[in-house]
């Protein structure tokens, strides 16, 4: 930094990122003309696929460097407002690009649990830690667990605890990958994995934190540049206000007026619904029947000739049931999802809706007083269940993210504790631009859907109906059961991961702004893979084999060690998204739980509790990890676990509610009945208090 | 290297500025959360306030805590000289 200062440096990246940022949008029109022209939409795709991995993989040889410093905090010199967009597309996963607005869509208010927690933890980031951990100024978070509790098996936990939440989430990434490249290109899943990873790797194999960060900032422009676009376009379309997040206000009360009508059986609309949800009912009567009969033939021992005689009246196909407990499993999805039909719209912005049991025992003439009042109760307690599991998410999600190392990582790569603190608010800042615009991104496809889909005819289906529907029927599914040619609201089965992806067609914009938003989902997918990669790998390489194995390492050796790593996370990572593992989205909510119960309270107790010392860090990180993996495993199925050891009705996704409390009374007690730590840690905890001390110590890695 | 009551003092005032910022922040989110089927009875411009308040209000007030926090903090630097240098 010899040549360029910071404000020139500054200046350069203005100029580069403006040009860039001119340059994709020309890319998108040259696009658009040739579309028009006539070139087909399989093209477009692969031309959007490989442009951008293309784009990613020469910043990454651009950035190419040998400088320790430069491999792990991209020297330190990252201005504020960049490092914020490197944290926002570091941040924004492909579940934030593609399925946070589906879940709104699906959720409604109790939805909004994800937008709440992903954004409100940046506030304990910039208050508790990103400023002191500037000022302490090394490389990884378990550095600062290993100095300021001195010693390795503090270290060695924090290493522990930031493989396993990151590696789950890295899988989910490299998953949401394989999906999008699929389904960009038409390649199966198994190679599009692959081919992600190829892109990820180039990135940050050659130049670290360096690639990445300068990587991450490009990544960030494309996926705000294709969120927005079409939200925008939807918003005039329906409002004639090109604001969403203010134009939606109105939207939301025609969608309330809308659920009102559905729900009331006295209007059309209503009446057509009611007939709908009473096909659905007949469904569901004449399969739970069914598996009454099955459940008697096999008490009586005539099971399997009862599954063949069934088999025959199917006419034999040959995905049928093998087995009668197959039948069984099959009929009775069958008979829930029918089920699931069957009951009122529930309206959108209607907070901890209880069970509607209420409603049933009035429409009953035969109840009681003493049963209506009865099922109030019920819907009082199912309501106040869902509010504090929806308080108890926020929060895991909250400490979640002021505890995962990949984002606290990157605070060190500012130039000052002065431009850390500068640069979580932009981070946020950042962030929120999509996430305020999720929220209104799902009312507006949701009133698309409430008047112009239902009451259509099934012989004059919109576009993106049939188009959805043909791809992938758990996506997009519609059958007419009440025979009548008109769709209804019941009717329609709408998965959460269309919203964002058929947005376009919705709003009839041409298929290059499709391509458009699968590659942001993508540079939101390996923007998030990028970083957590590179903490899986630094955490071994720096602390497990520099710290602790060889601390006189050469850097040349350090940085080998280090690439090499890397590329071994990043494959068995690849390997592991390629069995296509089933829950991983509740693996993703976990990490948020595990990290918040393993780092939060050594962390921030290290920072504001000057007698917090090695026993307490010790105690507290594995008492906090140790309940919230225990609470996970005894109410989680997959891990054997069933609902009816919930404490306080608490989902298992918010373990981290159990495990944070017991992580600071761990610190804390572990502290008090050990020695207080040495004056040299005291001199450590006053030196990362201020920016800067007369005659302060020196605590930055090189 | 010796604290001076002016360090204390800083450190102090850090520590009061950041309780009531995570006041407000906990307010923002969950006493709002604990009470949004009530608030959600009072309209504004078409939202119930829970729900504006849970998809956008509260993010409008946790980007203005940081912002501010950033801004008198790094105010407060230089009150007590505890700035840092240009590198």
């Amino acid at each position: 930094m010899t040549a360029v200062t910071q404000s020139q440096f500054f200046q350069q990246l203005k100029k580069y990122y403006t040009f860039y940022t001119g340059g994709f949008i020309a890319f998108v029109i040259v696009l658009a003309i040739l579309e028009q022209m006539g070139l087909p939409p399989k093209w477009i795709g692969f031309i959007f696929l490989g442009a951008t991995i293309a784009l990613y993989a020469g910043i990454g040889i651009m950035s190419k460097t040998a400088d320790v410093s430069e491999y792990y905090v991209a020297g330190r010199r990252v201005p504020a407002i960049f490092n914020g967009m490197a944290t926002g597309a570091d941040w924004m996963s492909a579940a934030s690009f593609i399925g946070m607005a589906g879940t709104l869509y699906l959720a409604g208010y109790d939805g909004l649990a994800f937008v709440l927690g992903w954004t409100g933890g940046y506030v304990l980031v910039a208050l508790f830690l990103a400023p002191y951990l500037r000022k302490f100024g090394q490389f990884t978070i378990p550095d600062f667990l290993g100095s300021r509790y001195n010693g390795n098996l503090p270290r060695t936990i924090g290493v522990i605890a930031a493989i396993i939440c990151s590696f789950t989430y890295v899988v989910a990434q490299i998953y949401g990958v394989g999906i999008i490249t699929a389904r960009l290109t038409g390649i199966e899943f198994q190679y599009g994995v692959f081919l992600g990873l190829a892109g990820i790797l180039v990135c940050s194999f050659l130049g670290g934190m360096r690639a990445v960060t300068w990587t991450q900032v490009a990544q960030y422009i494309i996926l705000i540049i294709a969120y927005m676009i079409p939200v925008v376009w939807l918003s005039v379309a329906h409002t004639g206000n090109p604001v969403p997040q203010i134009a939606y206000g109105q939207v939301l009360q025609q969608v309330t007026q809308l659920e009102n009508e559905f729900n009331n059986a006295e209007t059309t609309k209503g009446a057509a619904e009611a007939s709908a949800r009473a096909a659905f009912k007949a469904q569901q009567d004449s399969f739970e029947a069914r598996i009454a009969a099955l459940d008697e033939a096999v008490a009586a021992g005539t099971g399997d000739a009862f599954l063949e005689a069934q088999r025959a009246e199917a006419g034999n196909p040959d995905d049928f049931a093998a087995t009668t407990d197959a039948l069984k499993a099959a009929w009775k999805k069958s008979a829930d999802g029918a089920k699931g039909k069957t009951g009122p719209v529930s309206a959108h912005a209607t907070a901890f809706a209880g069970k509607g049991a209420e409603a049933k025992a009035r429409a009953n003439p035969d109840a009681t007083e003493a049963d209506i009042a009865a099922a109030k109760a019920e819907d009082q307690e199912a309501s106040n269940i869902k509010r504090r599991n929806f308080i108890a998410l926020v929060l895991c999600l909250m400490v979640g993210t002021a505890s995962l190392p990949h984002i606290l990582m990157r605070y060190y790569t500012t130039p000052s504790v002065r431009d850390a603190r500068k640069s979580v608010f932009w981070s946020l800042f950042f962030i929120f631009l999509l996430y305020f615009t999720a929220p209104a991104l799902a009312v507006l496809v949701k009133f698309e859907v409430y008047s112009n889909l239902v009451g259509s005819s099934f012989a004059a289906l919109p576009a993106w109906v049939a188009n959805w529907s043909a791809v992938d029927a758990t996506l997009m599914k519609i059958v007419d059961i009440n025979l009548d040619g008109i769709v209804q609201l019941a009717e329609i089965t709408i998965g959460g991961d269309l919203i964002v992806l058929a947005t376009p067609e919705i709003a009839g914009l041409p298929y290059v702004i499709s391509g458009m938003v699968a590659a942001g989902g993508l540079a939101a997918a390996l923007s998030t893979a990028d970083g957590l990669l590179l903490t899986i790998a630094n955490a071994l390489s720096h602390d497990v084999y520099y710290k602790m194995i060889d601390p006189k390492a050469s850097t040349v050796r350090r940085l080998a060690i280090s690439k090499g790593l890397l590329v071994l996370v990043a494959l068995f990572a690849a390997y592991t998204a390629s069995l296509k593992p089933g829950d991983i989205l509740f693996l993703v909510g976990a990490a948020f739980s595990l990290a918040a119960s393993a780092f939060f309270p050594a962390l921030v107790l290290g920072v504001f509790w000057k007698r917090a010392n090695y026993l307490g860090a010790v105690v507290g990180m594995l008492a906090g990890l140790g309940v919230c993996m225990y609470y996970m495993v005894i109410t989680y199925p997959f891990f054997g676990g069933v609902a009816a050891n919930q404490w306080f009705s608490i989902a298992p996704i918010a373990a981290g509610v159990f495990g944070m409390p017991i992580g600071f009374i761990g610190v804390i007690v572990g502290s008090l009945i050990s020695k207080a730590p040495s004056l040299e840690i005291q001199q450590l905890v006053d030196h990362v208090r201020y920016p800067n001390l007369v005659g302060d110590i020196d605590t930055r890695a090189t | 290297m010796q604290l001076s009551e002016k360090h204390q003092e800083y450190w102090q005032r850090n520590l009061r500025m950041t309780a009531v910022l995570l006041a407000i922040w906990f307010v923002a989110t969950f006493v709002v959360i604990y009470f949004a089927p009530q608030l959600n009875e009072i309209v504004i411009m078409g939202f119930p306030f829970a729900f504006y308040m849970g998809a956008q209000g509260s993010l409008i007030i946790y980007v203005l805590i940081i912002w501010f926090y950033a801004r008198r903090m790094n105010q407060l630097d230089n009150e007590y000289g505890v700035q840092e240098g240009e590198e």
